[in-house]
């Protein structure tokens, strides 16, 4: 049991929680403010960097995502400064993947040169939509001609890149949805991040939603076939699905999110970060304070956690099996049973008759049709 | 104790809702009986059920004290009476211990189907009936039309009705008055060897077992040794007393008087109301005729929502039974539903009571099961077997004949709507009796199958007319009829708690609404269900649920674990709101509205 994150790898997540404004679909842990400290920032990721080094010291970090909000907004120097500390606290794996999570606006389109030489190798981009009159429903600061133009630029800069697109949008028919797809995938893109559109009930949509005003939103049917033709548009482009919603061509998947779905272990620095964690026999659930301010001042005392939480062989079943589902390589049985959980055999036989799994001697995959309706067969397995 | 001469007993019947609580308030504040500061309207209303619904369901007495214009003191006990069918056997056992009966009649609204009732289970008793004419404060009320229509419909003389507002009091005195005057005085001998009748009892949480008692004759005492005559059982009497309403103490009852006893009695279920009661040496020689019991007609399944509160349920069953001997209950099992009872009731709103009070008083969350009646399955080995449950349903093969229990229904409905009512009894199955006038409003008779009536037919009759049709009946017998069971199919496995018994005409409708309201009910699997309808292997109707397209999270990362953990968890608990049908979960909730009677 105890090796068992090694399967999934070792990574850090930093978050940065702040934005130029809020789009109104948005439940990220992400904040407006005026002016931000850097340095103080700077210190206090670094203490808490320091912290975790003297717990987890010699395991090879596979991956480092620099995520957010908008942690584009983050001043390069900072960058380099974290992760030169990483380096230095742990062996970096020869392969390491640095991401950073970036927004399409000139501003940071700017910097793109100075992240890759601060150390970052990977950019995703939050293009969202290639339509002006969507992205400005969305919230979005950027224009269509903006999104292609940090497309080009990230292409030419990163050798790894991936860009964010949200369907299902208020009024959008499946045929716009056709060509805007369509219209990505000529770009010959290497990775693709396509969500559906969440309404979220802690956000500005979410509260429209509640009201009834906010109106065009697809039917459930509608949503089904706008998956199903991302699904066929993208694998047909050669950009098949490797999880839920993210496709890549095989040696582009993004190996710090691969790290979540097989239940790794991760360090999560900055407000509102989660951590997986595996010490001694033990693996915790970490997490930490949503505001800004409360975690900069707890992480500038020494220990920015709120909670550290044991989880039981039933917390760490659920979260293997629910993860892995997701994937398309499939649920890993022979980790599911080191780690003391079973299927009920009974019902995998019924998800197999459905065409809605597969299974093999050592993995347990959904189909792609079963994808479609992967909470109900994460419900079905996992609640008895 | 007082002399006969000096005693009027009676009680007050009246159609629902015509006024008999709130004469009865007037009845007690006038004569002192309450003080003013503790009136509340329809005092003896006292259940919570009663207040909430405004509607009296147990019969009450009370002994009021009046000093008449003779100048003479009179003791008169009043019992108070529902005026719902499903409680006439309340108001039949009541007017057994008394002589005489207040007839109220609301001069708004006429004479109304248990109006009638009353009157022949009045004339049966023998009693003296005063006519009162009660709501002439409002506007539309028209006294002297409804006398006429009392004298066309029943054909009592009702010249000398007396013209009442139970509401502001006008026309009480004249009403005490005609008690005193037109009501006669019980007979009875006080040297005599002790009878008393047994009224009713109930369980009183201080006192036990309450029973409630009219002496014939001779003399009950405190410390008395009774017998109950037809048990058998002897007591020692702990108490004896009256109510003002309040219990209040006395020393002895002698003939002609109501009050109530207590004898360390455990339980109701040991008292058989219209039993005698006599001294337990030099007894009575000869018991009174008794009464006819209450039989329960509408049956229907009890299961609670959540299986670990069987027990709670149980629990709350048997407290209820202790003070309602007119429901019947047995353990049930159901395959869909699990553990249960099967319960029987003396009409729907009586289920509907017991149901309202094991949810609130006990706070268990229930599945009623639909309501059905008894059946006689005749087979064809010459056996009869008395079915309370569909699911029971024997073999086909051994099956001569099914009878189903009838009912004779009295309607009284205003001409305009008579179209509408003959085509719901007509559609009901119902034969045709009688059919009569009086004035601008009809009275039908139907021969009408009961579980015609069980099902919605109150409701429609409501919805057709309008609200103006009143409504009465009486069983009548059993009758074979072309009945079949229906079964209800949810992915081709039976749902046992669904099956009902139907007309075979009928079926297909039947079938038909349920399966298409269970489509709206039962979520979208992951797979598509058939759902059907069907008598033995045949298929009457079908729906088709679609499989799920969609539901899938689209954003799954790192931060997001714990959340979905947790939500995960959830979801196991409020599996415990679903039951499984081989692979198709149905929500406790599908059930309920699946089974509810009234659309
Ligand atoms: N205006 C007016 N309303 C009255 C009069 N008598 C009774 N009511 C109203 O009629 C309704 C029914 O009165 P109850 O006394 O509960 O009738 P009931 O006959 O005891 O009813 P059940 O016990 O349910 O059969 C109540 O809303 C009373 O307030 C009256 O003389 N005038
Ligand atoms: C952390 S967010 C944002 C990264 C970056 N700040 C941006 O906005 O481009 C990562 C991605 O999640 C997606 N996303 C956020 N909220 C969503 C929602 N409610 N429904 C669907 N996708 C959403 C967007 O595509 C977004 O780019
Ligand atoms: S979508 Fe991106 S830019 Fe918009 S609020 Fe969320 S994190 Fe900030
Ligand atoms: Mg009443």
């Amino acid at each position: 049991m105890r090796d068992d994150w090694q399967a999934g790898g070792f990574g850090i997540y930093v978050h940065w929680p702040f934005c130029q404004s809020k789009c109104p679909y948005c439940d990220f842990n992400s904040h407006v403010a005026a002016a931000v400290d850097q340095r103080a920032w700077a210190r206090a990721f670094v203490s808490e960097l320091r912290r975790y080094a003297r717990e987890t010291p010699q395991r090879i970090v596979n991956s480092i995502f620099f995520g957010g909000g908008t942690p584009s907004l983050m001043d390069p120097a900072l960058i380099e400064t974290l992760i030169a500390c990483i380096a230095e606290h742990w062996p970096l794996a020869r392969d390491v993947e640095i991401t950073l999570e970036a927004n399409p606006t000139s501003i940071e389109l700017g910097k793109f040169k100075d992240f890759r030489a601060a150390g970052v190798n990977r950019v995703s981009v939050g293009i969202q939509a290639l339509n002006d009159n969507d992205l400005r429903r969305l919230g979005r600061l950027h224009s269509t001609a903006e999104a292609l133009h940090a497309i080009e630029i990230a292409r030419a800069v990163f050798l790894r890149s991936s860009f964010d697109l949200i369907y299902a949008r208020q009024d959008q028919s499946l045929s716009a949805w056709e060509a805007e797809l369509s219209q990505a995938l000529a770009l010959d893109l290497d990775h693709l991040s396509v969500y559906q559109l969440t309404i979220e009930p802690d956000t500005a949509f979410g509260r429209l939603h509640q009201a009834h005003r906010l109106p065009g939103l697809p039917s459930d049917d509608l949503a089904a076939d706008m998956y199903q033709l991302t699904q066929d548009l993208c694998k047909s482009a050669n950009l098949p699905a490797y999880e839920v919603s993210n496709h890549a061509r095989p040696w582009a998947q993004a190996r710090h999110n691969l790290l979540y779905w097989r239940s790794g272990d991760y360090i999560g620095i900055g407000p509102g970060a989660h951590g997986r964690l595996t010490v001694d026999d033990t693996r915790y659930s970490i997490d930490t304070d949503l505001s800004p301010d409360i975690w900069l001042e707890k992480a500038t005392r020494g220990n920015a956690e709120h909670s550290r939480v044991p989880l039981d062989t039933a917390d760490r079943v659920t979260e293997f099996v629910m993860m892995g589902l997701r994937l398309s390589e499939g649920l890993d049985l022979l980790r599911l049973k080191q780690m003391g959980g079973a299927l009920i055999e009974e019902k995998v036989a019924n998800l197999v008759d459905l065409g809605l799994v597969t299974r093999s001697e050592s993995h347990l995959t959904v189909s792609a049709h079963g994808r479609m309706v992967l909470n109900s067969i994460t419900r079905e397995l996992l609640v008895d | 104790m007082t002399d006969l001469a000096h005693i009027r007993n009676f009680s007050i019947v009246a159609h629902i809702d015509h006024g008999k609580s709130t004469l009865a308030d007037r009845l007690i504040q006038s004569t002192g009986t309450v003080a003013a500061r503790d009136m509340e309207a329809q005092l003896l209303d006292t259940m919570d059920i009663e207040r909430e619904r405004g509607i009296t369901i147990k019969a009450n007495t009370v002994r009021i004290e009046y000093e008449a214009r003779d100048g003479q003191q009179y003791v008169l006990n009043l019992i108070d009476t529902p005026g719902h069918v499903d409680f006439a056997y309340e108001v039949s056992r009541s007017m057994r211990a008394v002589e005489g009966s207040l007839l109220v009649v609301d001069s708004t609204q006429g004479v109304e189907a248990q109006t009638l009732a009353n009157v022949y289970q009045a004339l049966d008793a023998d009693h003296e009936i005063v006519p009162v004419l009660n709501k002439i404060d409002l506007p539309a009320s028209e006294p002297d039309r409804v006398a006429e229509q009392i004298e066309d419909v029943i054909g009592i003389d009702a010249s000398d009705a007396i013209h009442v507002s139970a509401k502001t009091g006008v026309g009480i005195p004249e009403v005490l008055e005609a008690i005193v005057a037109r009501l006669p005085a019980p007979s009875g001998e006080r040297d005599a060897p002790l009878k008393a009748m047994l009224v009713d009892s109930w369980y009183d949480a201080y006192l036990g077992v309450v029973v409630l008692v009219r002496v014939i004759d001779g003399v009950l005492k405190k410390g008395d040794r009774i017998r109950m005559m037809n048990t058998n059982a002897v007591y020692p009497v702990d108490r004896i007393g009256v109510f003002r309403p309040q219990m209040d103490p006395v020393t002895e009852l002698g003939p002609g008087e109501i009050g109530f006893l207590t004898a360390s009695i455990k339980r109701v279920a040991d008292t058989a109301v219209g039993d005698t009661i006599t001294h337990e040496k030099h007894g009575c020689a000869e018991a009174l005729p008794g009464f006819a019991p209450s039989q329960p007609v509408v049956f229907c399944g009890l299961f609670p929502v959540d299986s670990a509160e069987f027990e709670d349920l149980r629990d709350a069953i048997a407290k209820l039974s202790l003070n309602d001997a007119s429901f019947s209950t047995e353990m049930e099992t159901s395959a869909a539903l699990g553990f249960g009872f099967r319960c029987g009731f003396l009409g729907l709103l009586h289920l509907e009571v017991i149901r309202d009070r094991l949810e609130r008083e006990y706070g268990i969350d229930l599945i009623t099961t639909a309501p059905s009646v008894i059946y006689q399955i005749h087979m064809r080995n010459g056996q009869v077997i008395e079915m309370h449950n569909p699911a029971d349903m024997p073999d086909l093969t051994h099956v001569d004949h099914i009878e189903e229990p009838r009912i004779k229904a009295t309607i009284l409905v205003p001409d305009e709507f008579l179209g509408d009512v003959l085509r719901l009894c007509q559609d009901r199955r119902g034969l045709q009796i009688d059919l009569t006038y009086a004035g601008s409003r009809a009275m039908v008779v139907y021969d009408l199958p009961l579980n015609e009536v069980v099902f919605d037919f109150y409701d429609r009759l409501k919805s057709v007319t309008k609200g103006y049709a009143s409504f009465d009946y009486q069983m009548a017998g059993y009758r074979a009829d072309s009945l079949v069971k229906m079964q209800i199919l949810v992915n081709d496995e039976p749902v046992d708690a669904l099956s009902t018994m139907v007309h075979r005409d009928r079926a297909e409708v039947r079938g038909r609404a349920m399966v298409e309201k269970l489509k709206r009910l039962i979520p979208q699997h992951m797979f598509k269900i058939p759902i059907q309808a069907a008598i033995g292997g045949r298929i009457i109707a079908r729906e088709t649920l679609s499989a799920l397209r969609k539901d899938v999270t689209a954003k799954c990362y790192g931060g997001d674990a714990t959340r979905k953990r947790k939500l995960l968890d959830k979801q196991k608990k409020g599996k415990k709101k679903m039951r499984q049908f081989g692979k198709v979960e149905i929500p406790q909730s599908a059930f309920i509205s699946a089974l509810k009677m009234d659309d």
